[in-house]
């Protein structure tokens, strides 16, 4: 990653967070004052190199992940920082708290039984310590479907 | 990647099939800050993978199941 794509890689992030949502290709070519084909051909190359993961059609050009962040719903909801975020897992979830370096609240629920899960986010400690977490994928294949990890 | 009320509903959720690794939401709440903590900050670069093994190293989540690729 050089310094163009890391510069554009924090940039989109700046804007995800400013915006409560992905922001798009010409958004970001805005900001940066470049073309929307040079942040497209960017966010390829980090997408390759897993800093954010594209839209999975064949040609998708907008983000579906910026981790911890979903750019779409999910299962996994956050509130923090006076917004509502989306996760891509569990572990995202606590993830955006992280991110953001602000408490927060987790709502999901159990996949088993379907039943409401809720978890808050204070000082870095989850309230409920009876939760468990599952990874179902051994870590050295965390990216072979990162959308299925 | 999800969370479960206990392992219990873990077993039931998977159903025969092979489970992945099961660790406390507490562990899980201290494995994400020390993996995304500085993923906003201006000056982020990549992790590593050492580093984000060492991450993983640290809270006891070692073996095969967590060496990273």
């Amino acid at each position: 990653m050089d310094d163009h794509d890391l510069e554009l890689r924090n940039l989109t992030y700046r804007l995800f967070v400013e915006l409560g949502r992905a922001p798009t290709a010409d958004e970001v070519a805005g900001a940066a004052g470049l073309a929307r084909a040079d942040v497209s051909q960017a966010w390829r190359r980090l997408h390759d190199t897993h800093a954010l993961v594209l839209e999975l059609e064949p040609d998708g050009t907008g983000i579906l992940m910026a981790q911890p962040f979903s750019a779409v719903p999910t299962p996994y909801r956050v509130e923090a920082a006076g917004r509502l975020w989306y996760a891509n897992c569990a572990w995202d979830a606590f993830g955006i708290c992280a991110a953001l370096h602000a408490d927060g609240r987790i709502q999901s629920a159990c996949p088993d039984c379907g039943e409401p899960l809720a978890v808050d986010v204070q000082a870095e400690q989850p309230s409920d310590h009876t939760l468990v977490f599952h990874c179902l994928v051994p870590a050295a294949h965390w990216w072979d479907d990162v959308v299925f990890t | 990647m999800n969370f479960f009320r206990s392992e219990e509903h873990v077993e039931h959720w998977l159903g025969g099939r092979e489970p992945g690794a099961t660790i406390a939401v507490t562990t899980l709440c201290e494995l994400a800050h020390a993996w995304y903590h500085d993923r906003l900050a201006p000056d982020w670069r990549p992790h590593t993978r050492e580093q984000n093994q060492a991450i993983l190293d640290r809270l006891g989540l070692t073996g095969d199941f967590w060496r990273l690729g």
